[in-house]
């Protein structure tokens, strides 16, 4: 009946989110055909980071050309093998605008897969909670939940999100990175272990903040997609037992469910096969590192070039994060230390998060995407776009959601006024540094508040969850 | 033996002391020598170029021993110490005026220098060495020269050129600082390296006020040796001292016979140039003479004049007759008359008139005067190309350098007589370092030739980039174009960031804006050297022999000045502690949503209920009181009361192991760090 029922609302919402969709995807290739220039997205430091440049990239592309390092000088600071793959795209061939349209159409493809892999989490995560809830023998709540189809709201935020859009237009290479980030989720959510191991590895040798990843990787992997709280479960089955009659039977229901009884033995042979996988793709992709920069240096220039750039906050062009004014300004033998406790910060909050969200590994995944986006070295709209598409995944959860009109006109007013200041400060040379600064922090405050609100919310819902499914146990005892 | 041995050594006092009163012969003979020369030229836009040479040989080392009577000792010490083949130091203010000053000659080739100082030398070390040779050279020579050299020292300022700054290099290094400004604490330490100092000589004409109130300043110091030459029969050390001033004579007296169009060039004397004369030679110099170079299109257009006016038609112009000469005159005869051979355009041949003042003493005094009699116009011999760079874009984001290369009438006129090869090509070479804050993106190099787009692989013949690495070495850029002969135009931009310092980077002023060194612009297809037939050829000029060298000709560019954007320097406190705000905010809150139980909460809360606090019932009873009503106490089981009763103790044994677990930690400091 509910299965049915979901079909149906499957089949009315199709249709729309398709004609959606593919009027995003067209909106871009409008955009990027017709206004190749006038919207000069790519020098915007709020799209496009020294870490995901694409006039860096073009200029490493072009020292490898002409037979140099493309670490040589300090220019460009992404992977040998995305050079390899775009740069021969950056090349001026005569006109200089097909180059643009390769680039914008890859980038384009990038977003589409994403939003694609996106909803088919979202769709999973709903089914499965569909699933535990009923066997929770909360059909009520299950059936409001069932009214909001998650993955295509969540895949329609991420493709129209204004940031998306703009993240695409700058050719910077962060859809490439949300990409393989997705995937690894994607991949873990539908346990192809291979597939999440590739993405994961790929995504952190793209830029080592989603490494942190690999804790909801592995929940997901060992125990499934996203439940209420097990003790609940654990109630349940105690209750169950008291009624001796009905144990049976109701056991051989939660077996042919398959959500509930993987959740309770967690499957080492599956994270034990995720780490071969991993360690497997790690050293394909450093040999394939190795190859492409034989001639000029070895992995270790690499490693300082790429990850070295990223936790010793070398450059300090203006851009959305916190580090880079703190860094211009601060007491250089303070530096260090201060170096230590920014990046301290992001590895905290990872496992008391770990600890309190583990039966929701992909909300934790979100949660770490989120920190690591507001607090890493050169943050980037891209990120917050990859963050708040994945915040769709879970409407239905967050419904009660305070602050988030508030939340939404701070987003909106910090994201226009960056661009302003910036003009002020760099263009005119009327503003100062500091007003920047104050809406790059701005900023900050309000991705905080949506994280702390996201996951307090996400635990008053599962305490609601808890409050509406005790009395059915009581009921039964 | 003793009497022979002493009998030897005071013939050898007697000899030397006969060598102090014949001073020359004995210099000849020992092999150091010091010549003292100063060349002046009429400039086309009513200057004159005054150019002091100065020029001391020591012989080997190990044919002539350590002890020196001219040569300065500190220059000797510093070959030896870092091992210097060659080396350069200028110290220049103000900019060479290629297009009126001429671009062509040896003079503008080599002693037209960047403003500030430039500094380059090759050692003489192995490869890993060459480095540390460099640092402390820096150093020596800012502690020799009072200047701020010691700047060069870090390696975002100094620069390893491969190939296009001289063919011969590998050990070479060079740096430049452009906002160095030069004053007389500069020149006085170069004038202690002269045998006379500014005491006699030609260098008497120093004076300060005067020659720093020129138009252009420059004061070289360039050293080769060969002591480290395997080859026996290599030289010794030269040290070649130039100072070349371009100033500008006071025209008081005009003459109004030539009211019309063309105006008499100012005459001008010794004396009113610098305000001094000569009082003598310094007498430790081997020679020590003034010449006046008069150049080609000068004497070429004089002859127009000339037989304008006069309508002479004779072959050979009357400059003979020294005197008497209808244009310009001299108020002291010259003693020879140079005339240049061999040049290679037709506009006219050079003249150099050389004074010798050895018969001048202090009763009669040198001062030399020039006088023009004709009004003449004419111009110096450019530059194949005029070169000059600019910035392109505005705000400070972002930008262009652009360099711009354009045909002078000199290129107009190039020989076609390779047009039956191929398409004739000019040779330029570029060398440019940009420092670190000047991100140049390399594969932005955009070319056009009259304006027109050009494939780089048709015009680039050979290019090498050694990019810029942050707060670690400047960014060098060696090109080396092929452009036709016939266009009017060319340009190379290259695109940049720019970059964001860190407050300390900032200099003092920084809103001033941040200096690109010049860029050096040479063609190599070009020599320039100047012959000259010398009717005494036992009178060998230094200054003379360098200009008949030949060197290809090199033109500077302008310093670009780049402003930056700056932070707010007042703010570091404010940011550091707004920002760690921040981090506090996340964290915190983050921890306290993780760490909130509604269950735990709810017991709190009922238990907060049944025992309230000893501030609670306080307040309570204080509202009781304020209210005017009998206090009612909170009801409260008995069971909950006796707890009530037992916390305090608790609470009290609590606090008690927390003092005493601080003043542990207290006393564990004091004792081991204490």
């Amino acid at each position: 009946m509910a299965k049915s029922s979901q079909k149906s609302t499957k089949k009315k919402q199709q249709p729309w989110f398709w004609t959606s969709a593919v009027a995003s995807i067209i909106t871009r290739l409008v955009l990027i055909i017709y206004f190749p220039n006038t919207l000069n997205f790519s020098s915007r430091p709020e799209v496009s980071t020294p870490l995901t440049s694409i006039r860096r990239l073009a200029e490493g592309y072009w020292l490898k050309q002409s037979s140099m390092s493309p670490y040589a000088g300090s220019m460009y600071h992404g992977s040998p093998l995305l050079l390899s793959i775009l740069g021969p795209l950056t090349v001026d061939r005569g006109e200089g605008q097909p180059s643009h349209l390769l680039f914008g159409l890859a980038f384009v493809i990038a977003d589409f897969i994403t939003a694609m892999l996106i909803r088919s989490i979202g769709q999973l995560l709903q089914i499965t909670n569909s699933q535990s809830l009923k066997s929770l023998g909360a059909g009520r709540l299950s059936k409001i939940s069932e009214n909001f189809p998650s993955g295509d709201v969540a895949a329609l935020v991420y493709l129209w999100n204004p940031l998306t859009i703009i993240t695409c237009l700058g050719y910077s290479t962060s859809p490439i990175e949300n990409l393989m980030i997705v995937l690894s989720l994607y991949g873990a959510c539908m346990r192809l272990v291979p597939l999440a191991a590739f993405g994961w590895v790929i995504a952190s040798h793209l830029s080592l903040y989603p490494v942190i990843l690999v804790i909801p990787l592995v929940f997901l992997i060992g125990s499934g997609l996203d439940t209420p709280p097990r003790k609940l479960f654990v109630q349940q089955t105690y209750g169950d037992d008291q009624d001796e009659l009905s144990s049976d039977t109701h056991r051989e229901h939660k077996g042919t469910t398959n959500g509930t009884s993987n959740l309770i033995n967690f499957s080492w042979r599956r994270v034990v096969l995720f780490f071969l996988w991993a360690s497997a793709c790690a050293f394909y992709v450093l040999v394939l590192c190795s190859i492409s920069l034989k001639e000029f240096s070895g992995l270790g220039e690499m490693f300082k070039r790429t990850y070295g750039f990223i936790l010793s906050v070398e450059d300090l062009s203006p851009n959305i994060g916190l580090l880079w004014y703190f860094f211009a300004e601060v007491f250089d033998f303070f530096r260090d230390f201060f170096l230590i406790v920014f990046h301290i910060n992001i590895l905290f909050m990872v496992l008391p998060l770990a600890i309190r969200l583990h039966h929701r590994p992909c909300f934790l995944a979100f949660v770490y995407i989120a920190i690591s986006s507001v607090l890493k070295s050169y943050p980037s709209v891209g990120d917050s776009a990859l963050y708040l598409g994945l915040l769709g995944l879970f409407v239905n959860a967050l419904a009660d959601m305070q602050f988030s009109f508030f939340l939404f006109s701070g987003y909106l007013g910090t994201l226009l006024l960056s661009p302003v200041m910036h003009n002020l400060w760099i263009w005119r040379g009327t503003g100062n540094a500091n007003f920047y600064f104050a809406t790059a922090m701005a900023y900050a405050c309000f991705q905080i508040i949506l994280v702390v609100e996201s996951v307090s919310s996400m635990l008053n819902h599962d305490r609601a969850l808890k409050q509406a499914t005790t009395p059915v146990a009581k009921k039964v005892q | 033996m003793a009497r022979v041995l002493s009998i030897f050594a005071l013939l050898v006092f007697v000899l030397h002391v006969a060598s102090e009163h014949t001073g020359e012969v004995v210099e000849q003979l020992d092999g150091e020598e010091f010549t003292e020369e100063l060349l002046f030229r009429p400039l086309p836009d009513r200057k004159v170029l005054s150019h002091f040479h100065f020029e001391s040989k020591v012989p080997r080392t190990n044919s002539y021993g350590h002890h020196h009577r001219l040569f300065p000792k500190a220059i000797y010490q510093l070959v030896h110490k870092y091992r210097i083949r060659e080396m350069e130091l200028s110290f220049t203010q103000g900019r060479w005026n290629y297009e009126s000053w001429g671009g062509f000659d040896p003079i503008a080739s080599s002693n037209a220098k960047p403003p500030g100082v430039e500094l380059w030398a090759v050692f003489d070390v192995p490869q890993d060495q060459v480095d540390a040779s460099w640092k402390n050279l820096t150093h020596t020579l800012s502690g020799l020269f009072c200047a701020s050299i010691n700047f060069l020292e870090s390696s975002t300022t100094y620069s390893a050129p491969d190939w296009s700054f001289r063919s011969l290099s590998g050990n070479l290094r060079y740096g430049s600082l452009p906002r160095e400004a030069v004053c007389t604490e500069n020149l006085t330490p170069w004038l202690k390296l002269l045998p006379c100092r500014d005491k006699a000589g030609l260098s008497s004409l120093m004076n300060r006020p005067s020659i720093y109130r020129g138009f252009y300043h420059s004061q070289r110091l360039h050293l080769t040796s060969g002591e480290f030459e395997p080859v026996a029969s290599g030289h010794g050390i030269t040290l070649e001292q130039t100072l070349t001033i371009v100033l500008q004579p006071d025209a008081l007296e005009t003459s109004a016979a030539f009211s019309s169009s063309r105006k008499l060039q100012p005459s001008w004397s010794m004396s009113s140039l610098f305000g001094r004369t000569v009082e003598g030679k310094c007498a430790l110099a081997k020679s020590s003479s003034v010449y006046i170079q008069l150049e080609g299109s000068l004497v070429y257009n004089m002859k127009d004049t000339w037989n304008d006016i006069e309508g002479y038609e004779g072959e050979e112009v009357p400059y003979e007759g020294f005197g008497s000469n209808p244009n310009f005159g001299f108020s002291v005869s010259p003693d020879r008359m140079m005339k240049e051979v061999n040049r290679f355009h037709k506009d006219g041949s050079s003249i150099l008139y050389g004074f010798s003042i050895k018969d001048y003493h202090s009763s009669k005094p040198f001062d030399l005067g020039f006088r023009w009699k004709l009004p003449v116009t004419w111009s110096c011999v450019k530059a194949p190309l005029r070169a000059s760079r600019f910035l392109m874009g505005s705000g400070n984001e972002k930008g262009a350098i652009a360099l711009s290369l354009q045909s002078t009438e000199w290129s107009e006129s190039l020989p076609k007589a390779d047009n039956n090869e191929e398409r004739c090509r000019l040779r330029v070479d570029v060398f440019q370092v940009v420092p670190w804050y000047i991100k140049v993106y390399y594969h932005t190099a955009k070319i056009f030739v009259d304006g027109v787009p050009q494939p780089l692989g048709d015009v680039i013949e050979r290019m090498h980039v050694s990019p810029s690495e942050d707060k670690v070495s400047p960014g060098v850029m060696e090109t080396i174009l092929r452009l036709p002969c016939d266009m009017k135009s060319a340009s190379l931009t290259l695109e940049f960031d720019k970059g964001f310092l860190h407050i300390d980077e900032y200099p003092p002023d920084a809103n001033q804006g941040f200096d690109i060194p010049s860029a050096i612009i040479s063609f190599p297809d070009f020599q320039t050297c100047l012959q000259y037939t010398q009717d005494n050829t036992s009178i060998k000029s230094p200054m003379v022999s360098k200009m008949q060298e030949k060197r290809k000709i090199l033109s500077y560019t302008e310093v670009l000045l780049v402003p930056l954007t700056t932070p707010d320097f007042s703010m570091p406190y404010n940011v550091i502690t707004i920002t760690c705000t921040v981090f506090a905010l996340y964290f915190g809150s983050l921890l306290n949503a993780l760490r909130r139980r509604a269950g735990e909460e709810e017991r709190l809360l009922k238990s907060r209920d049944k025992n309230p606090g000893k501030l609670q019932l306080l307040l309570s009873k204080l509202s009781a009181k304020l209210r005017g009503r009998a206090w009612e106490p909170p009801s409260s089981s008995t069971s909950s009361s006796s707890s009530s009763s037992s916390s305090p103790k608790l609470i009290s044994s609590k606090v008690i192991t927390k003092i005493v677990l601080i003043a542990a930690i207290g006393f564990g400091w004091q004792y081991y760090y204490g």
